[in-house]
């Protein structure tokens, strides 16, 4: 019972918050509705017993990426509002609803699934972490290090890319250049 | 009771909202936060089948989707500041350099 009422409240929850992701046109607005959906995302994740995931989610998603999107506001203008020619509202509502339709009768078909195995199981008597860590760290570890490389490659080229010329901000520049234009007005 | 097809249908459901906010919006970061929901929708599945065929697998790849997103966030936000500083905009009509 309880688990319905959550399923039902995190996916009205969810989606209509990720609406507000897609369509707002203020930054600030779809940053942060967009936080809020990855953490009622993290609450599917707990009620699937994925608790770590659901962790990992939290902390990944709300804290590091959420932090490094907030991060990037400083360069770009966030308080102003977007200025985009959005053609043919329709036609792209009208694919997403498709799509959305396709997929939704895709998956309410019945799902062939008798002679699909679990390879690994979950440990019996242990947490979900613990579970996690022993298949991670056994049959998972060369793309575990892979993963690590990559978050490493990341790291770097991130820090290239927006360190070059970091000690001259962009929107006092903006800000700057507004100002002897309205001078000259 | 809350099936497998239930966490499907809102993983399909929270992938066409994606899907609609890469169709439509026209600025770069807004298309990285379309893509973000998509991946997402796609870890709502994973833990969704991992949960009901007792599997821990589904779990391994939602971690790795996760570990992804967090690499591919990192070096698209320093483009995006790099394609700012060039151009002052982040609007893909803007940007467009190729007539054709």
């Amino acid at each position: 019972m309880y688990e319905q009422i959550a399923f039902y409240l995190f996916s009205v929850l969810t989606i209509g918050l990720f609406l507000v992701t897609v369509l707002t046109k203020n930054i600030l607005y779809a940053m942060t509705s967009l936080a809020g959906g990855m953490v009622f995302i993290s609450g599917f994740f707990f009620l699937l017993e994925a608790d770590f995931l659901g962790v990992v989610q939290l902390i990944v998603y709300v804290g590091a990426v959420m932090a490094l999107y907030a991060f990037a506001m400083m360069f770009f203008d966030a308080t102003r509002d977007i200025k985009e020619n959005t053609t043919s509202n329709y036609l792209v509502f009208f694919l997403g609803g498709m799509i959305a339709l396709m997929l939704v009768i895709i998956f309410i078909a019945p799902i062939m699934g008798d002679n699909i195995q679990s390879m690994y199981p979950p440990i019996e008597g242990a947490g979900n972490a613990q579970s996690v860590g022993l298949v991670l760290f056994t049959k998972y570890l060369v793309p575990f290090e892979v993963a690590a490389l990559m978050l490493l490659v990341a790291m770097i080229s991130g820090i290239i890319l927006a360190g070059k010329k970091m000690d001259n901000s962009l929107t006092t520049q903006e800000d700057i250049i507004i100002e002897k234009e309205e001078i000259i007005k | 009771m809350i099936g497998l097809s239930h966490y499907l249908v809102l993983s399909g459901l929270v992938f066409s909202v994606g899907l609609v906010g890469v169709l439509r919006r026209r600025n770069l970061l807004m298309l990285f936060f379309a893509t973000e929901i998509m991946l997402n929708a796609a870890n709502i599945a994973f833990a969704a089948v991992s949960y009901y065929y007792n599997d821990l697998t589904g779990q391994m790849f939602a971690f790795f989707i996760i570990a992804v997103a967090a690499s591919e966030v990192a070096v698209g936000l320093g483009l995006l500041i790099v394609l700012y500083k060039k151009f002052g905009t982040l609007n893909l009509d803007d940007l467009a350099s190729m007539k054709g």
